[in-house]
């Protein structure tokens, strides 16, 4: 019998039709993966499911019965759980603390935490999460966090369960475990719905695979087995696209940013210890590590926003210190890692976004005064040459998608021809096109000469780009080699410190 | 493609107008329906306000002579609002600017009449924009909440105002807390010699008009514009966050100063103590209504101003109590800051003519 059958979904919102007649069917005791790009309406038809949002046509049945689901609670009393990318759990609570809340098992007025101990507990050993109920979850990794957050839904009496990027923020050695968790999920009868673009991860633990594009469905309850990854990739964005191509750097040139020394400490606690790092011209040195272990501190060392305790820093042999204006005016280019807290003043035009940062150089200023026409024919231009979509350059940043907001950044970056490049988090949330683009622009600039540093927590990104690369755990580098020198299961050891790395024993 | 641009800038400057124009309907009536309770006349009330402040070239005049400062201090709080920084020291960088003026506006210098008005009026700037750029100096450097700072500050220039004008600044022989008069040349001239409004109402417009012309065109408003909607880019990209918090402070301060230099050379010739009946505060509902749109103070001033001016009107012809007018004014407050109300009501009206997309909502 199906689990979840969904049948002519339509969801418009204004003239944009988000999905249309939208047929998708999960059985009972499978993993369906939802594959599609940013914007391809996977969360849309989710959250349809989930009674978020209401769609203008088409039924839904579960387990083979009708229903309206017009709220999340409805959601979950038919037993549809869903695991978002972003946990939403209370650091300082105990996991049961989190799994029960609302609905909370109770002796008279008052919570019966010795029995929701308990079966919080016996639910863990039932599945293998290996984790102790009565543990705070802020002392648990990101992957143990995810596994309370399939608890909450499970508690909930969950038999399907939507689980949201699930892999975004995991390292390697998590994504087995999870994995491993979902294949008892499976064997006990849930069905499980991933919504995912990795095409890797589809492959390694999907039974069946559905694709969504521009809203439409372009196959549903595919068998996984028999699928390329190249064939995934070119329903999910309907052309070819290479995902595993890449070019090597010729050779290196001249150390452009000599970084050495840097030491950090915030709130008293070391968070960056003894960095050395040289950037050389024409190369791509990728940084790999968990999020959370000085990447971000690096990032603000670098590029002028952060005072580091001690640092050396020389740009082409000169000593460069000061704010961020002083490191963009010394030719710095920088990427943020968040764009839409550092990248861009999300309300404003496009226009307005591409000149920022660069808006005092007299491309675009003279006396104080914009150049109004000078900085529109400039995003025109951009807007071209980076195929920005947007009805125009004086849309507000705020209704483009995630992947055209990023290039609003890079095309801004990139344009002022910086020597040195910290790129950070490129194609977070970028659909499977713009992140193609953007690999390959990067790949342009190195072979141009240019010194970039390549932060990303995607792996695969800083496998596939890298030149060099380094890993970073608890603000150490504890490794730097060349890219080819260890694999992506002895990288993950390192970027949890379960290995010491090459640094260590030169 | 031109054409569509300016369309959408257009339909974006339209929605917040709509906004504000059913924000105002609804107040009126929200009001009427208040004075009906307490068993007055509404019609009564609000012909008895139209008369006041458009019956006659009096009423008229009357109105633009409300307006004016209302215009000034409601441009103050919107610039300010731009960086993002709520000022609520607008009524004290106004006395500020009062004092600023009737400083250099006293003595007989022996200018020639418009140097020594303008130096009074640059005066007047100066001591506004300096009293708010203590406010934006105590955030950046100290991290202090600018709405408390503002709002002590108020305090503390009212009764620096207050001492002066019963010590070294009364006049001789007066029995009330005043100044002597000004000198001639510094006067603010009238439109007409028999009307109170002066030409400090074109100033006023122009300042509108400037301020938007700032914010849009050139670098320090664009940083301003940028800092007021994310810090965290603007810090990014470069910009000194805590110099342009300070600018708007001082700039905001500055225009709040030219309420209180109307005040002086215009209206009483001379400095009064506590001569705002809440000009300031009054530019927070006036920045509001406006939406925070430079050009759209001036509407929205002249509105308060036609409240302003019926108020004599409503007493001398009506018993209707003239408290009614603030309520009316409050209700303009409470409407505007509640968007949601008057989205979900637009909702309702779109849907029932479907031609209008209003719900076109962000996808995703």
């Amino acid at each position: 019998m199906n689990a979840v059958e969904m049948r002519g979904i339509t969801k418009r919102f204004g003239s944009f039709e988000a999905l249309s007649q939208v047929n998708f069917t999960v059985e009972e005791g499978e993993i369906h993966s939802l594959l599609g790009e940013n914007g391809a309406g996977k969360s849309t038809l989710m959250n349809v499911l989930y009674g978020i949002l209401k769609p203008e046509e088409g039924e839904i049945r579960i387990h083979g019965k009708a229903v309206q689901i017009k709220k999340p609670s409805q959601a979950i009393s038919l037993g549809i759980g869903m695991v978002h990318q972003h946990f939403m759990l209370t650091p300082v609570m105990t996991v049961t603390e989190n799994v029960i809340v609302g609905s909370e098992p109770r002796k008279g007025p008052f919570v019966d935490y010795g029995a929701a101990n308990r079966s919080v507990q016996e639910m863990i050993d039932r599945y293998g999460f290996g984790l102790r109920a009565d543990t705070r979850v802020q002392n648990l990794s990101v992957g143990e966090q995810q596994r309370v957050e399939i608890l909450k839904a499970l508690y909930k009496g969950a038999s399907v369960l939507i689980l949201d990027e699930p892999t975004a923020v995991l390292t390697p050695q998590e994504v087995e475990e999870l994995f491993v968790i979902l294949r008892e999920l499976k064997a006990s009868g849930k069905s499980i719905i991933i919504i995912t673009h990795k095409l890797k991860e589809t492959a390694a633990v999907a039974d069946r695979v559905s694709v969504l594009r521009s809203g439409k469905m372009i196959d549903t309850g595919l068998e996984a087995k028999g699928c390329s990854i190249n064939d995934l990739a070119l329903m999910m964005v309907g052309r070819r696209v290479d995902l595993t191509f890449t070019r090597r750097a010729e050779e290196a040139g001249e150390v452009a940013y000599d970084i050495r020394h840097l030491n950090l400490t915030k709130k008293n606690i070391p968070v960056l210890k003894d960095i050395n790092l040289e950037l050389r011209r024409g190369q791509i040195l990728g940084i790999a590590g968990i999020e959370g272990n000085g990447q971000t501190e690096l990032i603000e060392v670098l590029t002028g926003l952060c005072q580091p305790d001690s640092m050396e820093l020389y740009k082409d042999g000169a000593l460069l210190s000061g704010a961020p204006a002083d490191f963009l005016r010394a030719g710095v280019g920088h990427i943020p890692e968040d764009r839409l807290s550092r990248g861009l003043v999300v309300p404003m035009t496009i226009e307005e976004n591409i000149i920022l940062g660069y808006h005092r150089t007299d491309a675009f200023s003279r006396k104080g005064i914009q150049k109004t026409e000078a900085i529109h024919s400039f995003a025109v231009g951009k807007q071209t040459e980076y195929l920005i979509k947007a009805e125009s350059v004086q849309s507000p940043c705020s209704s483009l998608s995630g992947g055209n907001q990023q290039k609003v950044i890079i095309a801004r970056v990139f344009s002022e021809n910086p020597d040195v490049l910290i790129v950070a988090q490129p194609t977070r949330g970028v659909d499977v096109g713009a992140q193609e683009f953007i690999h390959n622009k990067l790949l342009d600039l190195r072979d141009e000469g240019k010194a970039i540093l390549l932060i990303s927590a995607d792996l695969d990104e800083v496998r596939r780009l890298s030149d060099r690369i380094a890993v970073i755990y608890d603000g150490r580098i504890v490794s730097q080699t060349d890219h080819d020198v260890l694999d992506e299961m002895e990288l993950g050891l390192l970027m949890t410190g379960g290995k010491e790395g090459e640094e260590k024993a030169l | 493609m031109k054409i569509k641009e300016k369309l959408t800038v257009g339909r974006a400057g339209l929605d917040s107008l709509f906004r504000s124009a059913v924000a105002l309907l609804l107040s009126l009536l929200v009001s009427a329906v208040i004075m009906a309770a307490c068993g007055y006349n509404p019609i009564q009330a609000y012909g008895a306000i139209f008369t006041g402040s458009f019956g006659s070239l009096r009423g008229i005049t009357q109105t633009l002579t409300q307006a004016t400062p209302l215009i000034f201090t409601g441009l103050a709080f919107t610039f300010a609002k731009k960086a993002s920084l709520i000022n609520l020291g607008v009524e004290g960088q106004m006395y500020m600017g009062a004092l600023g003026a009737v400083l250099i506006a006293l003595p007989a210098m022996g200018l020639p009449g418009p140097v020594h008005l303008m130096l009074a009026i640059l005066g007047g700037m100066a001591f506004g924009g300096a009293y708010a750029a203590i406010i934006g100096f105590l955030k950046v450097k100290f991290g202090s909440n600018e709405v408390v700072a503002g709002f002590m500050l108020n305090s503390i220039a009212t009764y620096i105002v207050g001492y002066l004008l019963n010590g070294p600044l009364l006049a001789e022989g007066s029995n009330i807390a005043q100044t002597a008069r000004v000198a001639e040349s510094a006067w603010m001239p009238r439109i007409f010699s028999k009307y109170q409004v002066t030409y400090a109402v074109f100033l006023a417009v122009a300042a509108c008009i400037f301020v938007a012309w700032f914010m849009k065109k050139t670098v320090t408003g664009y940083e301003i514009r940028c800092v007021g909607m994310n810090k965290d880019a603007s810090e990014t990209a470069g910009i000194r966050v805590g110099r342009s918090l300070v600018i708007a402070m001082c700039v905001s301060g500055a225009i709040a100063g030219l309420a209180g230099v109307n005040q002086v050379l215009g209206v009483d010739r001379r400095l009064i103590n506590e001569f705002s009946p809440g000009y300031g505060f009054n530019g927070i509902a006036v920045s509001a209504l406006a939406a925070e749109n430079p050009v759209g103070t001036i509407l929205a001033g002249v509105i308060f101003g036609v409240l302003r001016a019926g108020v004599m009107e409503l007493n001398r012809t009506t018993n209707i109590p003239i408290e009614f007018v603030d309520v009316i004014q409050a209700m303009v407050v409470v409407f505007v800051s509640a968007p949601l109300l008057i989205r979900n009501l637009g909702g309702h009206l779109s849907r029932l003519k479907p031609a209008r997309g209003a719900k076109g909502g962000a996808v995703q």
